[in-house]
This record gives structure tokens, C-alpha cells and sequence, in this order.
């Protein structure tokens, strides 16, 4: 079996590649994109874990909040997304830096 | 039922205007006549039976008095009452009601569903006012008549518009906390005391609490109508806001608003801490005429005319506030006086503003003068009621301040000199108002499409002008009417000079 | 007796309603006329026909009520009329003169075009005047005094186009208007002492509660104290007195009517009316006479150098009110009054004629420009003659017989100081009315009339010539209601000198005239110096002006902004600053509020291991 360090090993490398993307990225989009890589980040975790910590595979909670992650990423993007476009249309461009007006 | 429906009328009827705007642009202001005529419904009853005498009063002090369930948890009911004061400040709110219409009829012009909606609501949450009787009714009602007056001045308003009804409402709401504190803390001790909750002004009257802590929470409700009243140290708001504000909104402020800080004096803070008043009431007489002479000093260095009137304000309602905590019959039959009769004067000089402003589009008044060659009979008004608000006998706000000197003088004789010279402060910023606005040589460019009055005002104004004359030459009804309130004061002396 | 009580309510009532139908109505000048002139001159009769009745009686008490004002708990006050022989001699004033005054007004104003403003205001003043005459109890009085104050500002402005005659009215009312407030906190304290405000009750009350005992009788005083400070200011004595020649500025019969006969009169009305008061506070009444007569002295001397013909006759009359003073002051109240009336008929005719001058000179002012019109204006030259004859008291005038009783009760109080000074005072008093008189009349022409009087001004001019004459006769009522000093021990010099000493300063005036000395300018720079102070009204203006007037308002320009706001302002400020600088951190760049989010996690995340690991 594989060590869960090595699991750890990928979620953290996962995520940090998230974590650069969201901060270095000006392009919406990749930004979500990068949300998502965060989020499958942490989905691996669970996933693992669940594998890692029970006997049986009686004890599924790791999947299942793995399911609960999906369907709400999937719907987050939906929406995100949505905005997205809009937003695009409306400024034709989606460069995070001048899309500051909430500031005043 | 018929207080709620009194309420329940200019509600609906704000709603039903703001609706009409769809269909006409004139519908709403033809919608908030009738409902305000419409409110004068309930009240006929009351005006038939009312015999304009003390002992057909009866017993007891209310004459309508409507109890129904709210919030049974904390025994907070929905509970309404008239008495003569109530009544006669409601007769006053309808009859500045229909003046304030009549200022708003052809100056406001963009979004008049709207307006009718918040001026309608706003006389509601003033009707409201005078007439809950249960205290945390009257926090809410308190409240409903602000939001309104906000959006009126704020949507409505002249340049600073923004700043006013901001700096309006910031310090409303100050003194309407301030006053929600004070009103759980009131009901708290009262529970703590006698082991009933209630927030019911006519069971909290029964048995006034006790203590330091009455004093601070008496503290606290006199400072939430001073704010309203306004004054001295929280009159700031009004120059600004009666600057900016349009005509009609002006003259609800001046009229409706600014007496339910004495209404509530009068009403709530006098009875409910009577000893905590008499401790108060040195140091409240003291604000009142520090703000008579400030007020007035502030009003003649103005130049802009509704600026003027609005310190007026502040320099009449020191009055009220002297008349309230002079705590005998003289001074308080006089501060009710005062609250009608500055409530007329004061509101028809706005109006005149209005007009001027209408007319020549400025109220400097270095740009203005000399009114009187073009528009006599607007300046004859003009002339009226600035003679009017110096105090003239014969009018209201003579009779009004006489008493409010002669009950005050008996206690406090350096205080009422002081007041006193009040007056001639008064005279000072009343002629000068008169002076630069309607004599000497006309300044502005004048063409044939400024006429004098029309019709609609020259009935408004005249009307207005009675009901001062027959305040200052005929006010026994309204001292009868009053009494039975008052006299539930028990500390007042109801016999001055019997010593002698 | 009764009987005629309706007929004493119509007194006030008749020029009140006649004013509402001018003010509502649009009459033409002949209807407006009419209406005014016909309610005063109905007053006139009305009130002659009570003379007629009451001549006899010398304790007739007259009582009609109007209703109830204000009735709560012990201020009982109603709209309630009392006439005795005081206010009996003052009504017949008010209304006689006033209807002359109209009469003539109707010629002297028919050119203007707010004639029915001028006659509504008119007709006002004499309902408030009469209200002031006959209230009985000090409210329904102050209502009056207001009333005739408010009037007599409308009037002076009366022509608004001017900024001088506003300011003139303003500064009128104004400096009343101080007298009035502390009459008004008189009415406080003598309610609070004496708990009624009716003036015969007060009168007797008085004197059952402070009589009693002496330390209490400073109350006495300081309540009398504070009425004088209204009788002060509407009779424009010291230190009231200079908005009297300022009040000038408006038309003619007004100043007659209003700042010369009636209601400059109402100080010494109503210190008569409350004499039994002001007999409890001696002092206070050793205070009138020594502002009377310090007033008589300025006025006269002021009036000896004026030039503008109005303002000789306002300093005159400010003279001639000093002297009704110095009679109340000495206790002689009878005379004070009758002093008033024969004042009212001799200075009305007076500025009558003075304003038939003004009115056929191109309202000219300036005496030194007219001269030699005696011949082209002889009725007005004729009853010019006759009022500056009454004024300088020469016998056989009405003016005489009642400056010498004023005299002769001097003497018998036994101020012989005061008595002296107000001997001055009619010596001086001689000399201005001759120079006066010399200089418009005599001499060279200079001017020539444009226009001739009317009719309606002319036998106004000629009634009141009579009465000046041949008006001094003491009513009766008045002697048995007021104190009367005896005057029978005068020695001769007391006896003669008054009346040897008016003539004696016509000499030296007509000497002075003849040598041309008279408005020639002034070498002596000290003479000019007094000539400047004398002609200032003794600089009262001035100091006024700097004590008061320009603290007060400097005062109020550095508060313009309200000092008590900018405590509100500097919150507001300070929290937006604070704003502002917070907002810095909100810079709406995305990316940096990641970065720091993540870097605040990574903290807690460290010290929370570090805090794991310490535990």
C-alpha cells in the first residue's frame, strides 16, 4: 500500500500549486480553475484518510464528503463561471487588478 | 378601532400614491389630500362630543383609549389612547399635513409617488407618536417617522442633501437608541420594583420608580427629546437639515416633528420620574434659555434665509423645554401653547421661503429685497408672520411665552430675566428677517412670470394667520383641553400666590 | 351707567374693524377715506359724548368686558375695559387728535399710491392705542403697548423703498422693545407677588401687602423699576430716548400723530395709571423726576442746534415728555397728564404744520433752505406761530397754563433743584421754538411753495390751532383721581420767572436772528465740538453703538458657524479619517487580499503548533 505521506505528499504539492495560482494569476478563470485544483487538494485527503483509518471499508465518510466536495465544486462553478461571463461581457477583459470598483 | 384606522390612513394612502404614480404623474398628490382629509374622519366623532370644557371630560384623562394584544411574551401590547394634549397635536399634524401638501403641490415634480409615500408616512409615524400609549409602541412609531423624513430629505432635498438627512438621522437615531436603552431599563427597575412587566405607560405611571437609577434613566429619555426638541448641545442638525430639506418636509419638520420631543417631555418623562424631574429640572430650565439666546444670536448672523428660521427654531423650542421643566400649570399650559403656535409660525415662514425660493430660486439674503414693490400680499404674509414669531401680543406665541415666563419666574427669577431677554434677541433676528427680505430696493432681476400669491397660498397663508390670531386672542378651549392631562402631575402648585 | 357700556366696547373696536375691512377690501381712495376718518371720528364723538356726561363727576368708573383671554388657576385675565377720568382724558386724546391727524392725513398722503396700506396702519395704532388706554389689567395693556409699538414701526418704514426709513423703524422698535421686556418681567414679579395683574387690584394690593411691612417695599421699588423700563422706552426718555428723532423718517401726521401726541404719551399714562404703586417707592419716583428732568435738558438742547425741521420737534417733544416726567416724579400726576393734553394738541399742530411745510416744499427738511414763508403760506405760518408759542409757553396759550402748574408743583414738592433745571429747560425750550419759527418764516425767500395745502389739512391745521389756544383747561375728573400738590406759597420769583423768561430768550432769539447768527458755520473749535455733541442727541448713537451694538454682533459673526456644530464637525472628521486610513488595506486588489489571508493562516497555523509544542 502506498504510505499516506506519499497521499500528503500530492495534496500538498496540489494545493500549493492551487495557492500560487490564485495569488499569482490575474485571469479569472484561472483563478477558479486554480480554486479547483485547491479543492481536489483536499478531497484527496479525505479520500485517503477514510482508506487509511478504518478496518473495513464499512466506514465511507471520506467518500462521501469526497461526493458532497464534487457536487458542490461543480456547482460553484456553475455559478462562478456564469459571473465569469457576464463579467466578460460586460468589461471584456478579466484581469483581476482593474476589476477593483467594490473598493470605494 | 378608530385610532388605529387614524393611523392606518395616511399608511395606506402613502402606498396606494406611490402605486398611482404609474398611471399619472399627479395622482399621488390628489391621492395624499384625500387620505389626509380622510384621517379627519375618526376624529369628527370626537369633535362632535368635544364640548370644549373641563368637567365634561369626566374622570378620566382619555378620551379614546384602545388596548390589543401584541407581543404577549413581554407583555407588550398594541395600545392607543387620546387625551386633549394628543388631540391637539394631532389636530396640529393634520392641519400642517394639508399645509405641507399645499407647499409640495407644484414644487416637487420628479418622482412624486414616491414622496407622497414618505411624507404620508412619516405624518403617520407622528400620529403615531402622540398616540401610543404602550412605550415600546411609541419606540417603534418614533422610529417610523424618521426613516421617511430621511429618504425626504435626502432624495428631495437642495445641494447638501446628503450631509443634512445624514447628519439628521445619525443624531435621531443617537437620541431613539439612547431612548430604547433607558426604555428596557425603565421596564426592568419597574419589574425589579413591583414585580410587573409591563412597558404600559398607564401601569408604569401607577407606581414611578425609584432610585439613582430612575434619575439616570430619565436622563436618558430627556436626552432622546432633546435631540428632538432640539436643545443647545444637539440642535446642530436642524439648520442643516430645515436647509435642505424641500418645503413640505421643512414644514413637517418644524410643525410635527420637533414637538414630539416636548409631547414626549410632557408626556412620559414628567409623569414617570417625577422626583428625578425636579432634580433635572434646574440644569434642563438652564439648556432651555442658554438655547433661546443662542438660538437667537445664531439666527441674525445668517445669511441664508431657512437657515434663519430654523435657529428661530432652536431659540423658540428653548422656550418649550423652559416651560416643561418650570414645572407648574402656567409654564406647561405655556409650553403647549408654544409647541402650536411655533408650530404654525414657524412652518408658514418656511413656506414663505418655499415660495421665495420658488419664485427667484435663491434664498440669500444679501441677493434679496425689496419683495414688497412686486409681491405685496407674499410680504404682507412675510411681515405677519415674522411680527408673529418676535412674540406680538395677540398672536399664539405671545400668549405661549407669557405663561411659560410668569410659571418659570416664581422659582427661577434670574433664569426667566434671562429668557426674557430672549425676547428682544427675537425681535432683533424678526426684523432684520423682514428688513433684508421685503424692503429697501428690489436687487433681483424681476419679470411678469413672478407673480404674487395664488390662490391655493393665499388661502394656506391666511388660514394660518387665523389660527395664530385665534391661538393669541381666544386660547382658553385649549388650556381646558389640557388640564386634564396635566393636572396628573401631582407636584404641580395648582395655586400660585395662594401664600400670600 | 351701564347703559353706556356698550358704547365704551365700540371704542377700540370701531377703528379695529375698520382697519380688517381696509385690509381685506379694495376701496377706492375715497371709500378708504371715508371708512378711516368716519370709525376715528366716531371714536372722537363717542368719546365726547362721555365727556359731556361724566364732566360733572369726578368718580365715575366706566367698565365694559370683550371676553376672557386667559383664565388658568390664578391668571385670570379678560379682554376688560375700565374707564375713569384718567383714561376718559385720554381717550378724548387719542381719538380727537386722531381723527384730525386722519383728516389731514387724507390730504397730505392722497398722492400715494399705498394709500389704504398707510390709512389700515393708521387705523390700527388708534385701536391699539385705545386698547392700551382703557385695558384694565396690565396684559390686555401690554397687548396695547405692543400693539401701538408695532404700528409705529410699520408707519416709520412706511416707505420701505428706503433703507434709511427700515433702519430707522427698526432701531425703534428695537430700543422699545427693550423697555417693553422689562415691563414684561414687571407683569412677572407682580404676579408672583401680588398674584393678579389687574391694575386696580394691584393698586390695592399693593398697599395692603407692602405697606405693611417697610423692608418689603424694594420689591415696591424693583416692580416699579422694571414698568418705568417701559415708560422709558416708549416715551424716549434717558436712556431710551434716540430713536425719537430717528423715528422721523416717516411721513408726517405720522410722527404727529404717533411720536409727538399719543403713543410717546403711553409712559406717562401708565405710570399715572399705577401712581398708588409708585407711591410705595419713593425712590423710584425721585428716579422719574431726575430722568425727566435730565431729559428735558438734553432734548431742549439738543433741539437748539438741529437743523432738519422734524428732528427739532422730535427733540422737542422728548423735551416736553421730560417734563411730564419731572411732574410725575414730583407727585403731581394731574398735571403730568394735563401737560400731555395741551403737548398733544400744540405738537400735533405743530408737526401738522410741519408737514404742510414739507408737503408744499418739495419735502424739503432743511430749515436753513426755507425762510420768508409767512406771507405765501399764512394759515400754516399762522398755526405754525400758534404751536411755537404754546410750546414756549407764552401766556394765553394752553401750553402755558400747563408748564407753569408743572412748575408751580415742583416748587411745592420742594426740589428746587429740579425746578431750576426745568426752568432751563423752558428758557432754552423759548429760545428753539423762536429760532425755529424766525428762521422758516422770516427773512429771505428761498423756496417758493409748489404746492398749497389741501382743504382736509388746512381745517385740521385750523381745529387744532383753537385747541392749542384755548385747550387749557384742567379736566376735573383728573384732580380728584391724581394727587395735586397745594400750590399756594410760591414767592414771587417762582411766580414770575417763568413766564418773564420765555420772552426774555424770543428777544435774544430775534436778536440772534437779526445779526444773522443763525446757521452760520462755527469757528471756535471747542463751540464746534459742543455743537457736534449737541446735535448727536449728546452722542447717545455713539455709545450705544459701542457698548452694544458692535460686541453683540461682533460676537455673533465669529459664531456664525456655531461653535457647538464644529464639536459634531471634528467627530465627523476624525472618524473619516480614520476611514481613510483603514482603506488603505481595502485596495480592491484581489491577489492581495489572497496573499494575506494566506499569510495570516500560515501564522495562526504556526502559532498554534508553536503553542501545541510549548503545552
Amino acid at each position: 500500500m502506498i504510505p499516506i505521506s506519499w497521499v500528503l505528499f500530492l495534496s500538498l504539492s496540489l494545493f500549493t500549486i492551487g495557492i500560487f495560482g490564485v495569488l499569482a494569476r490575474r485571469n479569472l478563470l484561472f483563478i477558479l480553475i486554480s480554486l479547483e485544483l485547491m479543492l481536489n487538494a483536499v478531497v484527496i485527503v479525505f479520500i485517503a484518510a477514510s482508506r487509511y483509518h478504518s478496518a473495513s471499508m464499512a466506514n465511507s465518510d471520506g467518500q462521501i464528503m469526497y461526493l458532497l466536495v464534487l457536487t458542490l465544486a461543480a456547482s460553484e462553478i456553475a455559478v462562478g463561471l456564469s459571473l465569469v461571463i457576464h463579467m466578460y461581457r460586460q468589461h471584456h477583459h478579466l484581469d483581476i487588478d482593474k476589476l477593483n470598483k467594490l473598493r470605494d | 378601532m378608530s385610532l388605529f384606522i387614524l393611523i392606518s390612513i395616511p399608511l395606506m394612502g402613502g402606498l396606494l400614491a406611490w402605486y398611482s404614480e404609474r398611471f399619472n404623474a399627479d395622482l399621488p398628490k390628489k391621492i395624499a389630500v384625500i387620505s389626509l382629509l380622510m384621517c379627519w374622519l375618526p376624529l369628527i366623532p370626537l369633535l362632535n362630543s368635544m364640548p370644549f370644557d373641563t368637567s365634561a371630560l369626566g374622570t378620566s384623562q382619555w378620551l379614546i383609549n384602545e388596548s390589543y394584544s401584541w407581543i404577549p411574551l413581554f407583555n407588550i401590547r398594541a395600545h392607543l389612547a387620546l387625551d386633549g394634549l394628543s388631540f391637539l397635536l394631532i389636530v396640529l399634524t393634520l392641519l400642517m399635513g394639508l399645509v405641507a401638501l399645499s407647499s409640495a403641490w407644484h414644487e416637487i415634480t420628479k418622482r412624486t409617488g414616491l414622496f407622497y409615500l414618505n411624507l404620508l408616512w412619516t405624518l403617520a409615524g407622528v400620529l403615531g407618536v402622540f398616540l401610543a400609549i404602550d412605550l415600546f409602541l411609541f419606540f417603534v412609531f418614533w422610529e417610523v417617522m424618521l426613516v421617511p423624513m430621511y429618504f425626504l430629505i435626502s432624495i428631495w432635498g437642495y445641494e447638501h442633501r446628503h450631509y443634512a438627512a445624514f447628519k439628521f438621522f445619525i443624531f435621531t437615531q443617537a437620541g431613539g437608541l439612547l431612548m430604547l436603552i433607558s426604555l428596557c431599563a425603565l421596564v426592568g427597575i419597574h419589574y425589579q420594583q413591583t414585580g410587573i412587566l409591563s412597558f404600559d405607560y398607564i401601569i408604569l405611571i401607577q407606581n414611578p420608580i425609584s432610585g439613582d437609577l430612575a434619575f439616570w434613566v430619565a436622563l436618558g429619555f430627556t436626552i432622546a427629546f432633546l435631540v428632538k426638541l432640539p436643545a443647545l448641545p444637539f440642535h446642530s442638525w436642524l439648520p442643516d437639515a430645515h436647509t435642505q430639506a424641500p418645503t413640505a418636509a421643512s414644514v413637517i419638520l418644524a410643525a410635527v416633528l420637533l414637538k414630539t420631543g416636548g409631547y414626549g417631555i410632557i408626556r412620559f418623562v414628567l409623569p414617570l420620574f417625577p422626583d428625578a424631574s425636579i432634580q433635572l429640572a434646574p440644569f434642563m430650565m438652564f439648556i432651555g434659555v442658554i438655547g433661546i439666546i443662542y438660538g437667537a444670536m445664531m439666527a441674525f448672523v445668517q445669511t441664508d434665509l431657512k437657515r434663519l428660521v430654523a435657529y428661530s427654531s432652536v431659540s423658540h423650542m428653548g422656550f418649550v423645554l423652559l416651560g416643561c421643566f418650570a414645572l407648574n400649570i402656567y409654564a406647561l399650559q405655556g409650553a403647549v401653547m408654544q409647541m402650536l403656535a411655533h408650530g404654525i409660525s414657524t412652518s408658514a415662514l418656511f413656506v414663505l421661503v418655499g415660495m421665495i425660493q420658488h419664485r427667484y430660486h435663491t434664498r440669500d439674503l444679501n441677493e434679496l429685497g425689496g419683495l414688497w414693490i412686486n409681491l405685496p400680499k407674499l410680504s404682507a404674509f412675510g411681515l405677519f408672520f415674522g411680527i408673529a414669531s418676535l412674540g406680538m401680543p395677540s398672536l399664539g406665541n405671545f400668549v405661549a411665552e407669557f405663561l411659560i415666563l410668569v410659571g418659570s419666574f416664581e422659582h427661577y427669577p434670574k433664569l426667566t430675566i434671562l429668557a426674557a431677554s430672549g425676547l428682544i434677541l427675537a425681535a432683533v433676528y424678526s426684523l432684520l428677517l423682514i428688513y433684508k427680505t421685503f424692503f429697501g430696493q428690489t436687487k433681483l432681476p424681476h419679470d411678469n412670470k413672478i407673480a404674487d400669491t395664488n390662490t391655493k397660498e393665499w388661502c394656506t397663508l391666511i388660514s394660518m394667520c387665523f389660527i395664530l390670531i385665534y391661538l393669541g386672542l381666544h386660547p382658553q378651549p385649549f388650556f381646558d383641553l389640557v388640564p386634564v392631562t396635566l393636572m396628573k402631575l401631582s407636584f404641580i402648585p395648582a395655586d400660585i400666590g395662594a401664600s400670600l | 351707567m351701564t347703559q353706556y357700556s356698550s358704547l365704551l366696547a365700540l371704542i377700540p373696536l370701531l377703528p379695529l374693524f375698520s382697519a380688517l375691512i381696509l385690509l381685506f377690501s379694495n376701496l377706492p381712495k375715497l371709500g378708504v377715506s371715508i371708512l378711516a376718518v368716519g370709525s376715528v371720528a366716531g371714536v372722537a364723538f363717542i368719546s365726547l359724548f362721555l365727556n359731556f356726561i361724566f364732566w360733572q363727576q369726578s368718580d365715575f368708573i366706566l367698565t365694559a368686558s370683550l371676553g376672557t383671554w386667559i383664565n388658568i388657576a390664578q391668571l385670570k385675565i379678560s379682554f376688560g375695559l375700565y374707564l375713569d377720568p384718567l383714561s376718559l382724558v385720554m381717550i378724548t386724546i387719542v381719538s380727537g387728535v386722531g381723527a384730525l391727524i386722519h383728516l389731514y392725513s387724507i390730504g397730505f398722503m392722497y398722492q400715494e399710491n399705498d394709500f389704504k396700506r398707510y390709512f389700515t396702519y393708521l387705523n390700527l395704532f388708534v385701536s391699539a392705542m385705545l386698547f392700551l388706554v382703557l385695558a384694565d389689567n396690565l396684559l390686555l395693556l401690554y397687548l396695547g403697548w405692543e400693539g401701538v409699538g408695532l404700528c409705529s414701526y410699520l408707519l416709520i418704514g412706511f416707505w420701505y423703498q428706503d433703507r434709511n426709513n427700515n433702519l430707522a423703524a427698526n432701531k425703534a422698535f428695537l430700543m422699545t422693545r427693550i423697555g417693553d421686556t422689562a415691563m414684561a418681567i414687571g407683569l412677572f414679579l407682580l404676579f408672583t407677588q401680588l398674584g393678579t395683574l389687574d391694575i386696580q387690584e394691584i393698586q390695592i394690593k399693593a398697599h395692603s401687602v407692602w405697606s405693611l411691612n417697610n423692608d418689603n417695599n424694594t420689591m415696591a421699588s424693583i416692580c416699579c423699576l422694571l414698568l418705568l423700563g417701559g415708560a422709558v422706552g416708549k416715551s424716549a426718555q434717558l436712556p431710551l430716548q434716540n430713536w425719537l428723532p430717528d423715528a422721523m423718517a416717516g411721513p408726517t401726521p405720522v410722527s404727529a400723530l404717533i411720536h409727538a401726541a399719543t403713543m410717546v404719551t403711553a409712559g406717562i399714562y401708565l405710570i399715572a395709571r399705577n401712581s398708588q404703586l409708585f407711591q410705595l417707592a419713593p425712590d423710584v419716583l425721585y428716579l422719574v423726576a431726575l430722568i425727566g428732568t435730565f431729559t428735558l435738558l438734553l432734548g431742549a438742547s439738543a433741539a437748539m442746534v438741529q437743523t432738519d425741521l422734524k428732528r427739532i420737534l422730535a427733540y422737542s417733544t422728548i423735551s416736553q415728555l421730560g417734563y411730564m416726567f419731572l411732574a410725575l416724579g414730583v407727585g403731581a400726576g394731574a398735571s403730568a397728564v394735563f401737560h400731555l393734553m395741551t403737548h398733544a394738541f400744540f405738537k400735533a399742530l405743530l408737526f401738522l404744520s410741519a408737514g404742510a411745510l414739507i408737503y408744499s416744499l418739495h419735502h424739503e427738511h432743511n430749515i436753513f433752505k426755507m425762510g420768508g414763508l409767512l406771507k405765501k403760506l399764512p394759515v400754516v405760518a399762522m398755526s405754525f406761530a400758534i404751536g411755537c408759542a404754546a410750546l414756549a409757553s407764552l401766556p394765553f396759550t394752553s401750553g402755558f397754563v400747563s408748564k407753569e402748574l408743572i412748575l408751580a408743583q415742583v416748587v411745592a414738592s420742594g426740589h428746587t433743584g429740579l425746578w431750576w433745571a426745568a426752568v432751563l429747560g423752558a428758557f432754552i425750550t423759548a429760545f428753539y421754538s423762536a429760532r425755529l419759527f424766525f428762521v422758516v418764516f422770516l427773512g429771505q425767500t428761498q423756496l417758493s411753495p409748489n404746492a398749497m395745502p389741501t382743504k382736509s389739512m388746512s381745517l385740521a391745521l385750523v381745529i387744532l390751532g383753537v385747541l392749542s389756544l384755548f385747550g387749557g383747561i384742567q379736566p376735573e375728573g383728573l384732580k380728584a383721581l391724581m394727587p395735586q400738590l397745594n400750590t399756594e406759597g410760591l414767592s414771587t420769583l417762582q411766580h414770575w420767572l417763568p413766564i418773564i423768561l420765555p420772552f426774555i430768550a424770543i428777544s435774544f432769539a430775534w436778536w440772534l436772528f437779526k445779526t444773522k447768527r443763525f446757521g452760520k458755520p462755527i469757528v471756535s473749535s471747542f463751540l464746534q465740538a459742543i455743537h457736534q455733541l449737541l446735535k448727536s442727541g449728546w452722542a447717545f448713537d455713539h455709545i450705544y453703538q459701542t457698548i452694544f451694538v458692535f460686541p453683540l454682533n461682533t460676537l455673533c459673526q465669529l459664531n456664525k458657524d456655531d461653535l457647538i456644530d464644529s464639536f459634531y464637525r471634528l467627530i465627523e472628521r476624525t472618524s473619516c479619517t480614520l476611514h481613510r486610513t483603514f482603506s488603505q488595506f481595502q485596495n480592491g486588489q484581489l491577489r492581495s487580499y489572497n496573499a494575506s489571508l494566506i499569510i495570516f493562516c500560515i501564522l495562526a497555523f504556526a502559532w498554534f503548533i508553536s503553542g501545541e509544542l510549548i503545552l
